[in-house]
């Protein structure tokens, strides 16, 4: 239903923004989801396309983190978790059983709630992805942690420090770290589970300004619960309510002129 | 209308005042109590058996003569059992551990399993000693060797491994898996590269006491059939051997009132090497302290 939204304004466009915004990274196709007999996700088609940051918002208990944790299948580290329809990445079905998760999560970084880098240094923290995925050439990896550490706007502030461990810099700094070290595996997409919900304002306006920056070369999905967060910094939103999408389309619209009335009660401030 | 009337709380407040007191004088008195009856037995062994304590009780055999007699050969056996049981448990019990935290299923199967091994930590050490004794050392044909005693001591200990290994391993923090796995890593890479270096203080913490434990038994060598006077020392798993406990389980039996000073002597050599092995394990803790 809402992919027909967007499809629909795909036609009305303008042909040159067609063709900036034309490839999906995800579509979702009547996704449906079971924790034990509790219905967390129900039927949902979303269309996410690449080098956009798409927004989701909505109450608690919506679904929001849910339907990211399915994107790169980290849902199922929950025990009887059960799912229906499917999700193509890159016109692929994650679901398909010769699809490993592996693979898939090579491909799409996450970055979560609460700033979790490993007991380890820095160095350490942006380098596991690399390693653990076959680079053992101590210069490519120096490369690729610079790399990563510029990309995430942290380089600076700890580049004489590489070798200590992450947990001696502030929660903001780690938040960045753990960007860096999602974007150390040369991601597609990046996923990110309320990643500012855990920081003070400044670190939230670091991490904000980043997003920015990042999605020229990323394909961003970011779950929030701040909806001012969602305004600012994405190009498409989606309303989740319950297990399901109310509305998704460009976040102006969202904003300005819903068109479901529960989507204006939600971003007036008159529930969640 | 006021529920608490401050003038009658403050009337009442000496008899909470004094209950409060009459908790903390009992719980401190049960830990005198059981302070005592450690200074005691310290003070009686140490009386009774520095004076036996020499270079010589360390280097000599043991003896019909009380003033001869020596601990070497328990020592060393005692030194041979660990090098057999202490890779032995570990090896096992973490696996065991690894297995039931991050591999299996969670079902019927693996809480029945789960509650066996709790319940076997409690299981009396001569009940351990009557299987080594059917398997290893009959079945097996390993007679009362180094081996055999090594297996069946394993055997005692790995339940209480495996418990601390799950708890170590419990212990490491959710968010450390979902990052590596996030980022593509099977689950043999999360758990060596993430999971056991952030358990491993835990496991070895526990495997350490539990080995304290398997060097003071008695009973299980008892039932295997271990000898007591030895006048060798192994040359290898498959020798005999005689252990500490074993030795001053001996002495103290004999009629002669000598040996049990040199009883006494060997408890403190006993008490020697657990001390030594229990600081290793708290060097260990502390070296690896968790900084999550």
């Amino acid at each position: 239903m809402m992919t027909t939204i967007v499809e629909k304004e795909r036609t009305t466009e303008s042909p040159v923004r067609v063709k900036e915004h034309a490839k999906s990274v995800y579509s979702t196709n009547q996704l449906n989801l079971w924790y034990g007999s509790n219905h967390a996700l129900k039927n949902i088609d979303l269309d996410i396309k690449e080098h956009e940051v798409t927004a989701i918002i909505g109450p608690s208990g919506c679904g929001k983190s849910t339907y990211i944790k399915t994107l790169n299948r980290m849902v199922e580290l929950v025990p009887s978790v059960k799912t229906s329809g499917e999700i193509l990445y890159r016109d692929r079905n994650i679901f398909d059983s010769n699809y490993s998760v592996e693979e898939l999560r090579t491909r799409v970084g996450m970055v979560f709630q609460k700033p979790n880098p490993f007991p380890k240094s820095i160095y350490d923290n942006v380098a596991y992805g690399p390693r653990i995925h076959g680079i053992r050439n101590k210069k490519i990896l120096n490369e690729i942690v610079e790399k990563s550490l510029r990309g995430a706007a942290i380089w600076d502030e700890v580049k004489d420090r590489l070798h200590e461990n992450a947990y001696g810099v502030s929660g903001g700094q780690q938040q960045r770290i753990c960007i860096a070290r999602a974007l150390a595996i040369e991601p597609d997409v990046i996923l990110m589970d309320e990643p500012t919900s855990a920081l003070d304002p400044i670190s939230t306006l670091k991490i904000e300004e980043l997003v920015q920056e990042l999605k020229k070369d990323y394909s961003i999905i970011i779950v929030t619960h701040n909806m001012q967060q969602a305004a600012r910094i994405s190009d498409k939103t989606a309303f989740f309510l319950n297990g399901e999408v109310v509305e998704f389309d460009h976040t102006d619209t969202i904003f300005s002129n819903p068109s479901d009335k529960r989507t204006e009660d939600y971003i007036s401030g008159r529930f969640g | 209308m006021k529920y608490i009337e401050q003038d009658l709380v403050i009337q009442r407040m000496s008899g909470r005042k004094i209950l409060n007191l009459i908790f903390k004088v009992l719980f401190l008195f049960a830990t005198s109590l059981a302070l005592l009856a450690l200074a005691i037995l310290l003070f009686r062994i140490v009386t009774q058996g520095a004076g036996h304590l020499s270079i010589d009780f360390i280097q000599n055999f043991a003896s019909r003569f009380p003033e001869k007699a020596g601990i070497k050969a328990a020592l060393v056996g005692s030194l041979w059992l660990m090098a057999v049981v202490a890779p032995t448990s570990i090896i096992l019990g973490v696996g065991s551990a690894i297995y039931l935290e991050e591999y299996a299923k969670k079902n019927k199967v693996t809480t029945f399993i789960q509650v066996n091994i709790s319940n076997l930590a409690g299981v009396p050490s001569v009940v351990f000693g009557l299987l080594g004794l059917t398997i290893f050392v009959r079945a097996l044909a390993l007679g009362n060797s180094i081996l055999a005693a090594g297996f069946t001591m394993s055997l005692l200990i790995l339940p209480v491994i495996i418990v601390a290994s799950q708890e170590a391993i419990r212990s490491v923090p959710a968010e450390l898996r979902d990052a590596s796995y996030g980022m593509g890593a099977t689950k043999w890479q999360t758990i060596v590269r993430i999971i056991l270096p952030a358990a491993i203080p835990g496991i070895l913490t526990g495997s350490i006491l539990a080995l304290s434990r398997a060097i003071g038994e008695t009973a299980p060598l008892i039932v295997i059939g271990v000898p007591v006077i030895i006048q060798f020392l192994p040359s290898g798993v498959m020798d005999t051997f005689t252990a500490l406990p074993m030795q001053i389980y001996d002495w103290s039996s004999r009629p002669q009132q000598e040996f049990q000073q040199v009883a006494a002597a060997g408890i403190i050599v006993l008490m020697a090497f657990l001390l030594f092995m229990n600081s290793i394990a708290v060097f260990i803790r502390n070296k690896f302290h968790k900084r999550y």
